[in-house]
């Protein structure tokens, strides 16, 4: 017995052309799906931009399983728990934002604007 | 099975499990590196309709340029791993010439988003102009400052390539690179969807 199996199985192992051809004819492909939807679709832009959305999604879970890997690990999944805890954060933080952000802005009234670009003009 | 074979595969295994850590300790770091993206978006999704009586996003992207932008990107990731797969058959020669193609196409990239913020700029669309353009220049110019900074790394690990070969320092290295790099990439689907698509409808 060599190295050489202990090496290659010890390797790398996850990584194979096919992948990386598939994921990058895939994410140009819905690249080009949603340059087509924004430029050339007409309708409500609340659909559009759902549809929008969902192939945005698509391809990053496209590139992170077939560019970064993630799930192909064996035993305790760290990566993968690592990704998930970042998107519940990123999902906190962004929709969060968007959400207290419009609140505050529904809840002020014009006049209470007013005031506050005034005081803000005095400085 | 001599001990001496035996001693040498507890030695491989102890280095592959040293690599793992490197890797997981990178992957937390671009995991880190995702929220700070996320409040940039957070903050672009809050004030980008606040444009001071100044452009929209309607009236300043030109999604053609952009959409080449994003595939001269994507082409780099794509090639980035067939520099990966080339080191996995240890061959040197074919793993410089990707380099040198991702590092090209990153470099095509770089320039098309310099050339297009000097075009803002000279417009008198500056991110001094309004709430919305200095949402829009610190995200994404801060993906344009990871994008150098992964350019320049990627530079020296040509150099380390040519010079020391693919020993097992220089491969860890160059696998921690590649994970950076599709990083970027992934991080570039949401600006190409969040800023230009949807700032194209008008959103």
């Amino acid at each position: 017995m060599s190295q050489k199996p202990l090496v290659s199985e010890h390797d790398e192992q996850h990584l194979s052309y096919g992948k990386y051809t598939g994921g990058f004819l895939a994410s140009v492909a819905l690249t080009f799906c949603a340059y087509w939807v924004a430029t050339h679709v007409g309708g409500d832009r609340n659909v559009l931009a759902g549809i929008l959305a969902l192939l945005a999604v698509t391809q990053f879970i496209v590139q992170m399983v077939l560019f970064l890997h993630i799930g192909e690990e064996r035993g305790p999944r760290w990566k993968l728990a690592a990704a998930a805890f970042m998107l519940g954060v990123v999902l906190i933080l962004v929709v969060g934002s968007i959400w207290i952000m419009n609140n505050l802005n529904y809840r002020m009234t014009p006049q209470q604007i007013i005031r506050y670009m005034q005081s803000q003009d005095n400085l | 099975m001599s001990s001496a074979t035996e001693t040498a595969a507890l030695e491989l295994r102890r280095e592959h499990e040293a690599t793992e850590k490197t890797v997981f300790g990178f992957w937390v770091y671009l995991m880190t590196d995702c929220v700070l993206f996320a409040s940039l978006f957070a903050v672009y999704a809050v004030i980008h309709g606040n444009t001071y009586g100044g452009p929209s996003g309607k009236d300043i992207f030109k999604l053609p340029y952009v959409l080449i932008e994003t595939f001269a990107l994507l082409a780099s990731s794509f090639t980035c791993g067939l520099a990966m797969l080339s080191m996995q058959r240890h061959a040197k020669k074919q793993v410089l010439f990707w380099l040198g193609v991702t590092f090209l196409l990153g470099v095509s990239f770089l320039c098309l988003e310099l050339n297009e913020f000097h075009h803002l700029v000279a417009d008198g669309n500056s991110w001094r102009q309004s709430g919305f353009l200095s949402s829009y220049f610190t995200l994404v110019g801060t993906h344009g400052l990871h994008i150098t900074f992964g350019l320049i790394w990627m530079a020296i690990m040509a150099g380390y390539v040519w010079k020391r070969g693919l020993t097992d320092t220089v491969r860890k290295r160059l696998m921690l690179l590649s994970l950076f790099w599709h990083f970027l990439d992934v991080i570039w689907i949401f600006i190409f969807t969040i800023v230009y698509l949807y700032g194209s409808l008008g959103l």
